[in-house]
């Protein structure tokens, strides 16, 4: 009887079947990716319950970090840059095409409109450098911008959009109270009583009776 | 790499040379590989989630001529957030000037599961419906304010207000050296 020589399979597998899921997953995530912006602060927002979530537009966004800085952005190019230019002509700054252009790709900022000139002409690197210091959006009731910032934006939007805006504030656990309340008394001062406080997600416990 | 299956026509029959059958196989081990690397990265770097955001809706500008909403004792509950992660508790109202009232006992506890929250269900057990206030002092932080509307939403409050803290609440918390 001769040796029955086992069978030499080869060890290359049939890779196909990977390979297509590989790429319908690559292709899903290419298709559904939405770059986050480099936001010019950092803040960890504490987590709640709630499952509702942020709308994916018309979103004006006031980011408030620990430091009681204030930081403004909101996400669509037109309106940014609609305001800027209502902003900039209240205050007397000019802004040129290529200034605007800059500052609709800006996620947020947080300068006085006198210094928002010179943060445009640099270049990103430059940026960074600068972020760290930028003093906030200034609020007082002496200087506030913000609330021309809001107003002006929430115009912008009606008109190019034709849809309302909604105001999230975005707070660092570790911001305090009082900034957040200034933040919404001048908001409340115009007019605006609705806002969106952003959040991270938290499992709801079960309240025990 | 692409492999080249030369046994396909090893029959060896000698005779007619054959062109040589190339294999329809490729070796798919670079592609995948690009593939895998792409998939992670766009897994990274993609913003699943949008985030979560919790309603909260401010009264109306108050007018002169419409008075503040008064709430009776009996229904009333404080919850004053101070520094440190401290919430401040007071049943009923804190009136000094008013010697009729007598001066609410002032409690302390934290944001827990077991420290505010239990407070809330149990007043809630006792006195179905009760009106918080809720006080930031200057050094309660941002966290400790969506805490607590987080758990006004826990405990299924119906009626809560943001209010300023008087200057009576925060001898209160002096006095009581809690």
């Amino acid at each position: 009887m001769p040796k029955v020589k086992p069978h030499r399979t080869s060890p290359s597998l049939d890779m196909t079947p990977m390979v297509d899921l590989a790429f319908l997953l690559v292709t899903f995530f290419m298709l559904t990716t939405k770059f986050a912006p480099e936001e010019s602060v950092v803040v960890d927002t504490p987590s709640s319950i709630s499952e509702l979530k942020l709308p994916e537009n018309n979103v004006i966004t006031l980011t408030v970090d620990k430091n009681k800085r204030v930081f403004f952005g909101v996400d669509a190019k037109q309106t940014k840059i609609q305001a800027l230019q209502k902003v900039g002509a209240k205050y007397g700054v000019n802004f040129t095409a290529q200034q605007a252009k800059e500052f609709g790709d800006l996620p947020n900022f947080g300068l006085p409109i006198t210094q928002l000139g010179s943060y445009l002409n640099m270049d990103k690197e430059a940026r960074k450098q600068v972020n760290k210091q930028q003093p906030g959006v200034p609020l007082d009731s002496l200087n506030n911008q913000l609330i021309d910032w809001v107003l002006e934006a929430r115009r912008a939007n009606q008109a190019i959009f034709h849809k309302p805006t909604y105001i999230a504030i975005k707070g660092d656990g570790d911001a305090d109270v009082p900034t957040v309340q200034q933040v919404i008394k001048v908001l409340q001062e115009k007019d605006i009583n609705r806002f969106n406080l952003i959040t991270d997600m938290e499992n709801k416990p079960v309240a025990t009776r | 790499m692409a492999e080249i299956q030369g046994k396909a026509d090893s029959g060896g029959k000698g005779g007619k040379k054959r062109a040589k059958k190339m294999s329809t196989k490729i070796d798919m081990t670079p592609m995948v590989d690009l593939a895998f690397l792409l998939l992670t990265f766009f897994m990274l770097t993609t913003t699943f989630a949008k985030p979560n955001v919790m309603q909260l809706t401010m009264p109306v500008k108050k007018t002169d001529d419409v008075e503040d909403t008064k709430i009776k004792a009996s229904q009333a509950m404080t919850i004053i957030l101070g520094k440190d992660n401290k919430a401040y508790y007071y049943f009923g109202l804190n009136t000094p000037l008013d010697k009729t009232v007598a001066k609410p006992e002032l409690k302390v506890t934290n944001f827990s599961a077991n420290g505010i929250r239990q407070v809330l269900l149990d007043r809630q057990r006792q006195k179905p419906e009760p009106i918080i206030l809720i006080k930031a002092t200057e050094d309660a932080k941002y966290k400790n304010m969506v805490d607590i509307l987080d758990e006004m939403n826990i405990t299924n409050q119906k009626k809560y207000a943001l209010v300023k803290v008087p200057q009576d609440d925060l001898t209160l918390i002096k006095d009581s050296a809690l």
